[in-house]
């Protein structure tokens, strides 16, 4: 049985929980819980027994850029009663330095992944996560490629990758030069 | 008779120093382009940390700057050993959240493209599982000739063998005719003698037995909270599949068992895949007795200006890599706004290190060969 938002109320007390609707054909309404009290909903909401949604599936941001925020989402399976899905939401502001939600990766180790590329993508700080470092982007990368104002450099071969500074230090010890190098010092 | 060497301290014991090396990513043993970061003790492993991205292509973006069909021909690339269920899971996303009903001809088809993919899947897994132990090339080449009868049936149905861009939203984008259903039969009725053979040569093979028992074992709680899916949560001990809980497409119909394993190590995430390859089999033998006549694609479904109400929703099928998602974000438009994919082979890799430390680095080798990921889908 999934609690309802009065139940989640009383059983977590201070906790703001508004309902957000999906499509009407998929029925999968949200809860957007706020960010203070997300840590202890999730934490009910996987030992109650009544409901037991152990398997955290799928985390993963969505950046609204008209709404001013971004919002970090998860969806929750129960695999010892079989139901499903819990839809839970969070929302950060979209400034860097504001940008922040408390991580669930200590309620379900299945986060951990998942956050940090939410992080790699949207620039989410995870509160509280033991290892948020970019998964998918180098890390040297700056940016945050999901964010709806990305813009995306004109080449991307320009882009700084180690390489340039392995290239340097070849250069100044005077190593082999890669072709194209070796062109320009002829002229 | 030789006498021990005075350098060895009385009481046997050698200190060792920590070494920090990286396998991969240009690695035949990674399947592509993986890297781990590896500490070792010896030849013990004492941390492991997963470094992946280098496939990355930001596919995410790319969907989100395209129309809604647009990306299926994109979610072939995912996985690409199983461009079939890829499809399947993208449009019962888009399916959910329009609410378009499917024709049951269609669903018939539907599961018989997944399970094939499923079969040659599992075959070609367990045969580079076999490869990383160090059988080169022998069992991989046996799988992968079963897996070219599968391709060639893709290919004469699709026109392609491993890009197959088959289904479309309400439906697939051709019709199977007779010679097609007979070609199907022929190679499930021809499949189990595969298997028969190949757990002949493998199952109880000394040197699987020593390689694979009690090594990598993945704790059933830890499989849970790990969000760990497929083969390798159900090797685990962990009761779940998606096709029964779910009961998507016509598998609410189907008969079917769901083997589950006792330890949850490297010998029954290979065998638990040669289990579902015969359920599979028992799937396929249904469908293909009772496929309907029918439509194969809902007349609602407009190809051109497809759109979708505004609101969210997540779609699942069980892939055969685990739990293959879409959460997909509609404003009402020709484009997706968000289209996320929760890929089960990066979901995975989670708990690899968890699985790695302790055992020996050749272990690792197999410990990542039998999570069976590919790189498409980790990176996206």
């Amino acid at each position: 049985m999934i609690p309802t938002s009065e139940q989640l109320c009383a059983a977590v007390p201070g906790a703001v929980i508004e309902i957000v609707p999906s499509t009407p054909a998929a029925a999968q309404p949200a809860m957007l819980v706020d960010r203070e009290h997300l840590v202890a909903v999730a934490r009910y909401l996987k030992n109650e027994p009544s409901c037991q949604l152990d398997f955290c599936s799928c985390v993963t941001g969505v950046d609204y850029l008209a709404k001013g925020f971004i919002e970090i989402v998860y969806h929750l399976y129960s695999v010892a009663l079989k139901h499903g899905p819990v839809v839970l939401k969070v929302r950060a502001p979209r400034e860097l330095n504001q940008c922040h939600v408390p991580s669930l990766t200590t309620v379900w180790r299945g986060c951990e992944f998942q956050e940090r590329e939410a992080f790699d993508l949207y620039g989410v700080k995870f509160d509280g996560h033991p290892d948020l470092r970019r998964i998918l982007m180098w890390n040297e990368f700056t940016d945050h490629p999901m964010r709806k104002d990305y813009v995306p450099p004109a080449d991307y071969e320009w882009e700084p990758t180690p390489h340039d500074e392995v290239l340097k230090r070849t250069k100044a010890a005077g190593g082999i030069m890669p072709p194209s190098a070796a062109v320009e010092v002829k002229k | 008779m030789i006498a021990a060497p005075s350098t060895i301290p009385a009481g046997g014991a050698i200190t060792t120093q920590l070494l920090e090396i990286s396998i991969g990513p240009q690695h035949p043993s990674t399947h592509g382009v993986f890297r781990m970061d590896v500490v070792l003790d010896g030849e013990v492993v004492r941390a492991l940390k997963p470094v992946v991205g280098y496939l990355h292509r930001n596919h995410e973006q790319l969907a989100e700057k395209m129309s809604w069909l647009g990306s299926m021909p994109y979610t072939d690339r995912l996985d690409y050993f199983n461009s079939m269920s890829n499809n399947w899971a993208y449009a019962l996303a888009v399916e959910k959240l329009a609410g378009i009903k499917v024709p049951e001809r269609a669903e018939y088809i539907r599961v018989i493209m997944a399970e094939l993919s499923r079969l040659q899947n599992h075959a070609s897994a367990i045969g580079f599982l076999l490869q990383d132990c160090g059988a080169w090339g022998t069992p991989l080449l046996y799988a992968f000739k079963e897996r070219e009868k599968i391709l060639d049936f893709f290919e004469t149905v699709s026109g392609s063998r491993m890009m197959c861009n088959y289904f479309r939203f309400g439906g697939v984008r051709v019709d199977l005719n007779d010679e097609m259903l007979a070609m199907a039969r022929k190679i499930v009725a021809e499949f189990p003698k595969f298997l028969d053979e190949f757990e002949k040569l493998m199952t109880t093979n000394e040197v699987v037995l020593a390689r694979c028992q009690r090594v990598g074992i993945l704790p059933k709680e830890l499989a849970i909270a790990g969000s760990i899916s497929g083969p390798v949560a159900r090797a685990s001990g962990v009761e779940y599949d998606i096709r029964k809980v779910d009961k998507y497409g016509v598998y609410g119909q189907l008969e079917f068992g769901v083997p589950v394993g006792a330890v949850g190590d490297v010998y029954d995430r290979y065998y638990i895949r040669v289990l579902e390859m015969r359920e599979s089999v028992k799937i396929l033998q249904q469908v293909l007795r009772d496929i309907p006549a029918g439509p194969v694609q809902a007349v609602e479904v407009k190809l051109r200006g497809f759109k979708i109400p505004a609101g969210d929703g997540y779609g699942r099928v069980e892939g055969a890599k685990g739990e293959l998602g879409f959460y997909l974000v509609s404003e009402g438009g020709p484009k997706p706004y968000r289209y996320h994919i929760r890929p089960p082979s990066f979901i995975n890799l989670t708990v690899l290190e968890d699985m790695c430390v302790g055992h020996k680095v050749a272990d690792a080798i197999i410990i990542l060969g039998s999570i069976d990921i590919v790189l498409g889908e980790v990176d996206r």
